[in-house]
């Protein structure tokens, strides 16, 4: 008998992402004698590891959700409408930072950024005009919105009742999820303690008044933008979520009353089948989570719904019609994972806000994986392969490892502010660097493929007069109003900040009297003063 | 003679909060050997332009991913011009169409870094970019 003939390899190793899970040539039924069949289970079953919906996509598709938003309220109504007759299912507000920070149109800070990276939203005014003809009553809005989450949802409340909405039936999100600011994201203007009792107000007022809202949407996202490998981002995640379900405690809520309100967010890379474990890992953990550790009695309050985008770090500005093919692979990777939502990047946002085209493209790729590709037309296609089945076991064994670390360090707030969460993600992030910089990691027309002349691409402009048009429209807003009611309730925002009432009503008296963003977020500060976070490289 | 390391000041002007780049590029900097300062978020032209004269830097590195780059990079440079800091090498980062690199360009930028970069190409522009202007100061 022969030697079986030794196989040259094309690398030494193959590893998923740069935490370096090693991927064997080949996986087999002993790959898996360590996965419990309960462990795996049946959709809509507990841990939910396939899926949380007993029909999954075959009784309902997931929220197609374009995540838009630039230059005044009118060109977004425009996009929205017009994504709404490309067949969109749900909208999604990008704001512009200045709004995302508290500060008006016309502060110091918003030179150059009014209208930019979303939606120029300063009051009330703007808000109903984002919304004229598109009845709120009737569609599901999710909104990225977190340092200010309860002053835009006081204003969303305010413009839906004008519209003749019942809020009680409003359906949407707001992503109200402060954590991950301070790790990645780094849009937030007061100390993690007070933020997070601004989140909490909006969590509780929603679990009374709004039952269909999602009150927050806990993030692993930017953190994987920012750097974090896959088993990071599920598991700094699921711990922010921990501290979440804490702080509500803490006010002295049941875990059922709120809970089945939490969702959750999560990118999605290109590397399919390492995704798809992902998002299966998380879906059991968090399950296990909410029943073992919080004692929750409700199945909603274990299910793990979240929205998935793809990876904008992923999209290269070189031969940017690659970034159609990336997108498609991650959004399958999305699908294949059973996401209740998704958006997919346009091919264009390497360099700039996407054009029309772009957008439409990006859609249709979500049409075309529901319609054409047969993937939705069974839960969890992927369940049960030994590889899938074997990483989700190792994303979970490394994502717990993670959790364990930032309850040792007495949660995530304290983690964050030991600088031990960015760091990891930042050493992750330059790992990677180095390994594109040595093409280790190959990416297709950056490192390798490149073309010598790049052709040029058709890009979106945002125009510098809407600074000045969205200036005038706020200046004639503020010369309009009642400024002495303007003055009450921002008063009464102060009162009811320092006391322990809950704020939400406060502000929603106080938009409704076209009090700004910047001029309630000026109270906010005054009283709990501003935050300015240490820098960790 | 030691010779001086070269000093970097990197810094984000405005609201943008995208700083994985950054903070790659100042690692990256780092290990080439020079000396890095990391201003942080959120700073207008006029704090990073105060805080290039008072560390006396020789490299200003601003990094933008929300477009408001052609509003804050040139009123950083004409700061500095005033400053009496119109000598530092200015080299920026982001989301920069490309249709934006001939305005940069007049102003004094030349080093306009988008994604995609490897760092090698970075600091191998500053390293050669700073030798040259302390030649130019020499002769």
């Amino acid at each position: 008998m022969t030697a079986p003939r030794e196989i040259a390899e094309r690398k030494k190793e193959f590893l998923t992402t740069v935490d370096g899970t090693v991927v064997k040539r080949v996986y087999t039924p002993n790959d898996v004698v360590g996965v419990k069949e309960e462990d795996i289970g049946l959709p809509g079953q507990y841990p939910f590891t396939r899926n949380i919906m007993p029909a999954g996509y075959r009784s309902r598709l997931w929220t197609m959700r374009q995540y838009s938003g630039f230059g005044t309220v009118e060109e977004t109504n425009q996009r929205y409408k017009y994504l709404h007759k490309q067949g969109q299912t749900g909208f999604s507000v990008a704001f512009q930072l200045p709004t995302q920070q508290g500060y008006d149109s016309d502060h110091p800070l918003s030179v150059g950024e009014v209208g930019k990276c979303g939606v120029a939203i300063d009051s009330l005014k703007d808000m109903e005009d984002l919304w004229e003809g598109i009845p709120l009553a009737q569609v599901s809005v999710s909104m990225t919105i977190n340092a200010t989450a309860a002053i835009i949802l006081a204003m969303y409340i305010a413009a839906a009742e004008k519209q003749g909405a019942d809020i009680s039936k409003l359906s949407g999100t707001v992503q109200n999820e402060i954590l991950k600011e301070y790790v990645a994201r780094n849009t937030y203007f007061l100390a993690p303690e007070p933020s997070i009792r601004l989140v909490t107000d909006l969590c509780s007022y929603c679990s009374q008044k709004m039952p269909r809202w999602n009150s927050i949407s806990i993030s692993g996202y930017h953190m994987r933008e920012a750097g974090a490998t896959a088993a990071q981002e599920v598991g700094f995640t699921l711990s922010s979520g921990i501290s979440y379900v804490q702080a509500m405690l803490a006010k002295g809520m049941e875990v059922d009353s709120f809970a089945s309100q939490f969702s959750f967010f999560f990118a999605a890379y290109t590397n399919v089948l390492e995704e798809v474990a992902k998002f299966r890992a998380a879906r059991r953990m968090w399950a296990k989570i909410m029943k073992e550790r919080f004692k929750a009695r409700d199945p909603r309050s274990m299910m793990l719904r979240y929205h998935v985008q793809t990876d904008g770090f992923t999209l290269t500005a070189q031969q940017p019609l690659n970034n159609i093919v990336r997108v498609t692979l991650q959004a399958l990777a999305a699908v294949l994972g059973g996401c209740q939502s998704l958006h997919t990047n346009s091919y264009d946002e390497a360099m700039a806000l996407p054009t029309e085209q772009a957008v439409q493209v990006a859609l249709r790729t979500q049409q075309i994986i529901a319609f054409e590709s047969g993937v939705a037309d069974t839960i969890d296609p992927l369940g049960g392969s030994y590889f899938v089945e074997s990483l989700t076991n190792e994303i979970e064994s490394k994502a717990t490892y993670y959790i364990n670390q930032v309850d040792k360090m007495g949660g995530s707030l304290k983690a964050i502010e030991q600088g031990y969460i960015q760091r990891e993600i930042a050493r992750s992030a330059y790992d990677y660097q180095r390994q594109v910089d040595s093409r280790e990691q190959v990416i297709v027309g950056v490192n390798e493929y490149r073309l010598e002349n790049e052709p040029e691409t058709e890009m979106l402009e945002i125009s510098e007069e809407i600074e000045q048009k969205q200036k005038e429209r706020l200046k004639k807003l503020r010369n309009e109003r009642d400024n002495q009611k303007v003055k009450a309730t921002l008063e009464k925002v102060k009162a009811v900040a320092v006391s322990n009432e809950n704020i939400m009503p406060a502000l929603i008296d106080a938009v409704k009297t076209y009090a700004t963003v910047g001029e309630i977020s000026a109270v906010l500060r005054e009283t709990f003063g501003e935050y300015r976070e240490p820098s960790v490289l | 003679m030691n010779e001086r390391k070269i000093r970097v000041l990197l810094a984000k002007p405005g609201l943008d909060g995208h700083d994985r780049g950054i903070k790659a590029v100042a690692r990256g900097l780092r290990d080439a050997g020079m000396e890095v300062i990391y201003q942080g978020l959120r700073l207008t032209p006029e704090q990073i332009a105060s805080a290039a004269i008072q560390e006396d830097v020789d490299v200003v590195g601003m990094d933008c991913l929300s477009g408001a780059h052609m509003v804050l990079f040139p009123r950083v440079v004409e700061l500095l011009r005033e400053k009496g800091g119109g000598d530092k090498l200015v080299v920026v980062g982001g989301i920069i169409p490309r249709k934006d690199f001939p305005k940069l360009n007049a102003v004094g930028i030349t080093g306009i870094f988008g994604p995609g970069t490897p760092l090698d190409e970075i600091t191998n522009f500053v390293k050669t970019r700073v030798g040259e202007k302390s030649e130019d100061k020499k002769s």
